[in-house]
C-alpha cells in the first residue's frame, strides 16, 4: 500500500514519518511513536477514550487519519505533566477521585484541558457540558467535575 | 450473641467460631481516612501499562472474523486468499485449533463444550470462525475480510420461553439431551406450603428483567508467547481471576500449570466482566504456538459486545409474596427462567449467588425458587456486578412496592415492619446462609435524614399542582460480600455437582527490606479497584508507619501464592486478613531484635510512629529503618537459632473467614455468602409522559459496608455502581432481533448513560456495623449501588405516573418503553 510522508509536532517535539493513509492517528501515537497515554475505547467516536487535541482542539483520534494530522500541533495526556510533576488538572483528578480503573481518565483529561485554555473560570454547567463528551463506566462523572472544579482552585492558587 | 436459626437447619453448630484478630477499634490512624490513591500517578500520566500498552520483542497481531450467523452448520471455510496475503503468518480455523488445542474451562454439570474456535456450528452471532496472525492488526483484518465461509442455517432460538420448546435443528448442544433447557428444578427452603397456607394474601407478579452488560471501556486482551524449549507459555493478559485461570488454560492448553505463567495487567474496568477472559487467552496462546511468534490480541468493541463475557441476566420471574393482613412478609415462591445464552460459563452461578440473599433484609420464613436455565442464540453469559443478586433484589423490591400497593401501605411503612432487627444477628436465612451483622433501621434512618423526604414531597405536591409526574422510590437491599465458591455448584445435581467447597484463599507476601520499606506483593490484580491503597492503608495501620515507607507490586502466577482475585466485592476483607496474619509474623520477629537491641522485654515493646518503642517511655525506640538494617545485616550479635535468621519477610493465606457445606440433600446450602452489607437507595424522579424521558432530580444512596477503610474511594464505587444500575434500569439493553442479531454492538445503539442522564450528584451516606467475623470488622463494598438502583427507580418512575396506573415490571425503563406504558394507561 503507498505511504505518505507527514510532519507533525507531538507534545512539542517535532516528528516526521511515513505512514499508510488509512493509518488510525490513534494507532499513529501508540505504535508508531509509542505514546500509550492515548487509549482507544470504542473505535467509533462514540466513548471521547482517544481523545486529543489537534491545533488546541479536542479531536476522537480513532476517527481521525494520521495523515489529517500533517502539520498540526498534537497534544496528548503524555505531555501533560512536567518536570515529573503533576500538572494542576492531574492533581486536582488524584485529589478528588476522579478516576478508578483510569482508562477513560486521558479523553477527560484532555477534554478539559481544551475547556480551561478557553475559560479559565468555567462555570459548574460549563465544566459539565465539556465532560458529558466522553463514557466514564467507573465513576458517575461527579467526582470528574467536582476535579476540574479543584483544579480550577488549584491554578488560581498557582497564578497568584 | 444469640443466632437466629430457622427451624429447618439443625442449630448445634451451625455458625462456627470467629477467627477474627483485630477486632474493629474506636480510632484509626490510617483506617478510614480518605487517603489519595496510590495508583493514581501513573494513570494519570499516561504510563498505566495496560494490556495493550505491552509490546514484547518480534510480537505478531491477531484478528478474528467472527460469526454473521445465529446459529449455522460450517459447511466449508476458504482461507486460500488470506494464507496468500504478503504479511499474513497463520491462519487457523477451528478444525485446526482443536488439534492442539482442548475446550475451554467451565463450571456446568454436566458440561457444555465450547472451543476457543467454533467447531462445526455457530451458535451465536459473534462467535469465532477463524483467526488470523499477521504483521500488523491492519493486514490480519484484511485477511479477514478474504475468508469465505459456507454456513447452512439452522432455527434461530432468542426468545428463552420459546427455548423451553425447542426440539430438532433447533436444540444448541444436542449433545447434552434434545432440549434447550439446560437445567430445571425446584429448590424448596423452609415450610413453603405451611406459610402460603397462612397466609391472608398471595401478591402475583410477572417481572422481566433485560439483559445489559458490563461494557468497560478496555475490552479484553492477551499477550501469549510460547518457547520450544522449555514447552512454557508466558501470558500478559486483563484477567482477574488469573490465579485460577491460568491452570484452567493450561488444561486447554494441554500443558500443566508450571508451563503456563500469567502476569497481571492494570485493568481498564471489569465490574465482572474480566473476571475469566479465558476465551482470549486460550485463543492467543494457541495462535502463539502455532505461529512460532508472540502474539497480541486485543478484543475490538464489536468483538467484545457480541462475544464477551459481560452479557448478565437476563430474566423472567413468576413471583409469589405470600403475606398477613398487616404487611407481615411470610414466603416467597418464584420461577425464574433465565436465558444465559449459547454456552454456559458458571454454571447456575448466578442463581446460587442470588440465593444468599434471597429474602433480602427482610423476616421471610420460607423461599421456593424453580430455575429453568435454558440456552438460545445469544452470547454466554458473565459476570456483572451483583452475579444475580442485584435481579433478585430488584425483583424482591418489586414484590415489596406491589405488596404496600395492593394492603394500601406506605413502601416505607411495609418494609420498616419486615426489617430483620439489629438484635437478631447473626441471622440464618432459609436458604442456609448468614448475614453476620446489620443494623437495617439505622440505614434506612440515615436515608431518610439525608434525603429530607419532606422536602422531597413538597417538590412532589407542587410538581403534581403544576400538572408534572414527580415521584419517589425507596429501595432497601441486601449487598452480600465475599464470596466462597460454593455459588458456582450448590444448584448442580447432587450426583455429579463438579466441584466442592474452597477456601477461595487470598494471600500476601510481606518484605521489610534492609532500610525500613514494608514491600506486598500481591496475588490479586488491579481490574478498577484500589487494591494498593487498600493494601497501603492496611499496612501502615499494622506497622503505624506512613504510607510514603510501603511499596506495593503484583505477583505472576509463577511467583504468587494462593489467590483467588477480586470479585463479589471480597478484595479488601480478604487481603486485610492476609496483610494482619503476614504482619503479625514480621512484627513478632521484629519485636524479638528490637528487644535486643534495646536489651528490653520484646513484650514492653509497641510499634509507634514509623519507630519501635518502649510502652509509656517516650524518646526510648528504634527507628523501623534501625531494627530491620540490624535484621539484616547483624544477625552475629543476635542470639542462635532460626527465630533471629537474618531478613524479615513471611506469607501468609487467609481462607475464607466464614464458610461451610451444603447439606447433602441440598435443603440448606450452608454458609457461603456471609459478611453482609446493606443499603437503602432513595430516588426523587420526573417523567414526562409525552416523550417517557426520566430525570432523576435528587438521589441518595446510604451503604453499611462495616469498617469503611477509605470513604472517599467506597463512596466512588457507591456512585459508579449506581450510575451502571442507572443504565440497567433506564438505558441499556443487548438486543437481539428474532434473527439472532445483536441490534446493540456498539455505544451508538448500546446507550451508556453519559453525565447527562445523572442525578446532579448521587448523595453518599455510610453507616458501619462491623463484621464480627473478619479483620477490623470490614465488609465488601465493590458491587453496592448496582444492587439498589434499579429498585427505587422503578419505583421512582410507578409513582411519578400513579395517575396512569402503571406497574414497572420491565427493565429497561427506556422512553419508548415508559411511552408504550402510557399509552396502553390512557387506552383503558
Amino acid at each position: 500500500m503507498a505511504t505518505f510522508p507527514i510532519s507533525l509536532t507531538v507534545n512539542g517535539a517535532a516528528v516526521s514519518r511515513t505512514v499508510e493513509p488509512r493509518t488510525l492517528l490513534s494507532d499513529f501515537l501508540r505504535d508508531d511513536l509509542g505514546l500509550k497515554g492515548t487509549h482507544v475505547g470504542c473505535e467509533h467516536g462514540v466513548c471521547g477514550t482517544c481523545t486529543v487535541l489537534i491545533d488546541g482542539q479536542s479531536a476522537r483520534s480513532c476517527l481521525t487519519f494520521a495523515v489529517q494530522a500533517d502539520g498540526c500541533a498534537i497534544r496528548t495526556v503524555d505531555g501533560l505533566a512536567q518536570g515529573g510533576q503533576l500538572n494542576p488538572l492531574q492533581q486536582g483528578f488524584w485529589e478528588k477521585h476522579g478516576l478508578q480503573c483510569g482508562f477513560c481518565t486521558p479523553g477527560m483529561l484532555m477534554v478539559a484541558t481544551e475547556l480551561l485554555e478557553r475559560n479559565a473560570n468555567p462555570s459548574t454547567d460549563e465544566i459539565r457540558e465539556a465532560v458529558s463528551a466522553n463514557l466514564c463506566r467507573c465513576t458517575g462523572y461527579y467526582n470528574i467535575v467536582e476535579s476540574i472544579q479543584h483544579a480550577v482552585t488549584l491554578m488560581k492558587e498557582g497564578a497568584k | 450473641m444469640t443466632a437466629t436459626i430457622p427451624k429447618h437447619i439443625p442449630a448445634e453448630g451451625y455458625i462456627p467460631a470467629s477467627r477474627q484478630q483485630e477486632a474493629p477499634q474506636k480510632a484509626y490512624k490510617w483506617i478510614g481516612k480518605n487517603l489519595k490513591r496510590v495508583e493514581d500517578p501513573r494513570l494519570l500520566t499516561g504510563n498505566g501499562q495496560y494490556i495493550d500498552d505491552i509490546v514484547v520483542p518480534k510480537m505478531a497481531h491477531a484478528a478474528v472474523l467472527r460469526s454473521d450467523r445465529a446459529h449455522a452448520r460450517i459447511k466449508r471455510i476458504d482461507t486460500s486468499k488470506a494464507k496468500a496475503l504478503p504479511g499474513v503468518i497463520l491462519v487457523m480455523t477451528g478444525e485446526d485449533a482443536k488439534k492442539v488445542t482442548g475446550p475451554t474451562a467451565q463450571f456446568a454439570s454436566p458440561p457444555v463444550v465450547q472451543y476457543c474456535i467454533a467447531v462445526d456450528r455457530v451458535r451465536h452471532v459473534g462467535e469465532a470462525v477463524v483467526a488470523v496472525v499477521a504483521e500488523s492488526r491492519y493486514i490480519a483484518e484484511d485477511a479477514c475480510d478474504l475468508i469465505e465461509v459456507e454456513y447452512e442455517d439452522l432455527p434461530v432460538v432468542v426468545d428463552p420461553e420459546a427455548a423451553i420448546r425447542s426440539s430438532g435443528d433447533a436444540v444448541l448442544h444436542p449433545e447434552r439431551g434434545p432440549t434447550n433447557v439446560a437445567h430445571r428444578h425446584t429448590y424448596t427452603y423452609g415450610p413453603i406450603k405451611d406459610d402460603f397456607a397462612r397466609a391472608d394474601l398471595v401478591v402475583k407478579r410477572r417481572l422481566r428483567w433485560g439483559r445489559s452488560g458490563a461494557q468497560p471501556l478496555e475490552t479484553t486482551g492477551t499477550i501469549a508467547s510460547f518457547e520450544p524449549g522449555s514447552g512454557k507459555f508466558t501470558l500478559y493478559a486483563n484477567s482477574s481471576f488469573l490465579n485460577y485461570v491460568g491452570w484452567l488454560v493450561g488444561a486447554s492448553l494441554g500443558v500443566p500449570a508450571a508451563k503456563l505463567n500469567v502476569i497481571p495487567c492494570v485493568t481498564g474496568g471489569s465490574f465482572g466482566s474480566k473476571l475469566f477472559t479465558h476465551k482470549v487467552m486460550t485463543l492467543t496462546a494457541t495462535l502463539a504456538r502455532a505461529a512460532g511468534r508472540p502474539v497480541k490480541y486485543i478484543e475490538d468493541r464489536i468483538d467484545s459486545t457480541t462475544s464477551c463475557d459481560n452479557h448478565g441476566s437476563d430474566r423472567i420471574y413468576n413471583c409469589e409474596l405470600a403475606l398477613k393482613r398487616d404487611g407481615t412478609m411470610l414466603a416467597l415462591r418464584f420461577q425464574v427462567i433465565d436465558d444465559y445464552g449459547a454456552y454456559l460459563q458458571f454454571g447456575y452461578g448466578t442463581h446460587g449467588n442470588s440465593l444468599c440473599q434471597i429474602v433480602g433484609p427482610y423476616r421471610i420464613g420460607s423461599i421456593e425458587m424453580e430455575l429453568v436455565a435454558v440456552l438460545t442464540n445469544k452470547c454466554q453469559q458473565g459476570a456483572y456486578r451483583g452475579f444475580g443478586s442485584e435481579v433478585t433484589n430488584w425483583m424482591l423490591e418489586r414484590m415489596a412496592d406491589a405488596a404496600a400497593d395492593e394492603l394500601k401501605m406506605d413502601p416505607l411503612d411495609l418494609r420498616r415492619k419486615n426489617l430483620i432487627q439489629p438484635d437478631q444477628f447473626p441471622y440464618v436465612i432459609p436458604s442456609g446462609n448468614v448475614y453476620d451483622s446489620g443494623n437495617y433501621p439505622a440505614v434506612m434512618n440515615e436515608a431518610l435524614r439525608l434525603a429530607d423526604l419532606p422536602r422531597w414531597k413538597k417538590v412532589q405536591a407542587e410538581a403534581r399542582s403544576e400538572g408534572r409526574c414527580v415521584g419517589i422510590g425507596v429501595a432497601t437491599c441486601q449487598e452480600r460480600s465475599v464470596f466462597s465458591a460454593t455459588e458456582f455448584w450448590s444448584l448442580n445435581p447432587t450426583d455429579n455437582p463438579g466441584f466442592t467447597l474452597t477456601s477461595s484463599p487470598e494471600s500476601v507476601q510481606l518484605r521489610v527490606d534492609p532500610t525500613g520499606i514494608v514491600h506486598v506483593t500481591l496475588g490479586s490484580p488491579f481490574w478498577g479497584n484500589s487494591p494498593e491503597t487498600m493494601a497501603t492503608q492496611l499496612v501502615a495501620e499494622q506497622f503505624q508507619i506512613d504510607p510514603a515507607q510501603i511499596n506495593i507490586v503484583y505477583a505472576d502466577t509463577q511467583s504468587g501464592f494462593n489467590s483467588t482475585g477480586p470479585g463479589g466485592s471480597r478484595f479488601t476483607v480478604m487481603i486485610a486478613g492476609a496483610i494482619v496474619g503476614a504482619s503479625a509474623k514480621v512484627k513478632a520477629k521484629m519485636l524479638r531484635i528490637a528487644g535486643h537491641m534495646m536489651e528490653t522485654h520484646q513484650g514492653d515493646l509497641e510499634f509507634r510512629d514509623g519507630k519501635i518503642g518502649v510502652k509509656g517511655v517516650p524518646g526510648k525506640e528504634k527507628t523501623i529503618g534501625d531494627v530491620s538494617l540490624y535484621a539484616h545485616y547483624f544477625r552475629l550479635n543476635l542470639p542462635e537459632g532460626d527465630d533471629f535468621a537474618s531478613g524479615l519477610d513471611a506469607n501468609y493465606v487467609y481462607d475464607h473467614p466464614l464458610t461451610t457445606m451444603p447439606a447433602k440433600d441440598r435443603s440448606h446450602l450452608g454458609i457461603f455468602y456471609p459478611i453482609m452489607g446493606h443499603m437503602c437507595h432513595m430516588a426523587l424522579v420526573e417523567v414526562d409522559p409525552k416523550t417517557g424521558k426520566v430525570k432523576i432530580l435528587d438521589y441518595v444512596a446510604v451503604h453499611d459496608a462495616g469498617t469503611v477503610v477509605n470513604p472517599m474511594t467506597l463512596a466512588g464505587h457507591i456512585r459508579g455502581g449506581t450510575a451502571q444500575g442507572i443504565g440497567t434500569a433506564l438505558y441499556e439493553k443487548f438486543h437481539y432481533d428474532e434473527t439472532g442479531q445483536l441490534q446493540t454492538a456498539t455505544f451508538a445503539d448500546y446507550l451508556i448513560p453519559t453525565l447527562y442522564e445523572m442525578p446532579p450528584e448521587i448523595r453518599v451516606g455510610h453507616v458501619e456495623t462491623p463484621s464480627p467475623f473478619t479483620e477490623y470488622g470490614i465488609k465488601g463494598g465493590g458491587e453496592g449501588g448496582r444492587m439498589g438502583a434499579p429498585g427505587a427507580l422503578s419505583r421512582g418512575i410507578e409513582d411519578a405516573l400513579s395517575a396512569y396506573g402503571v406497574r414497572c415490571d420491565e427493565l429497561p425503563l427506556t422512553p419508548r418503553r415508559v411511552r408504550e406504558l402510557v399509552r396502553a394507561a390512557e387506552r383503558n
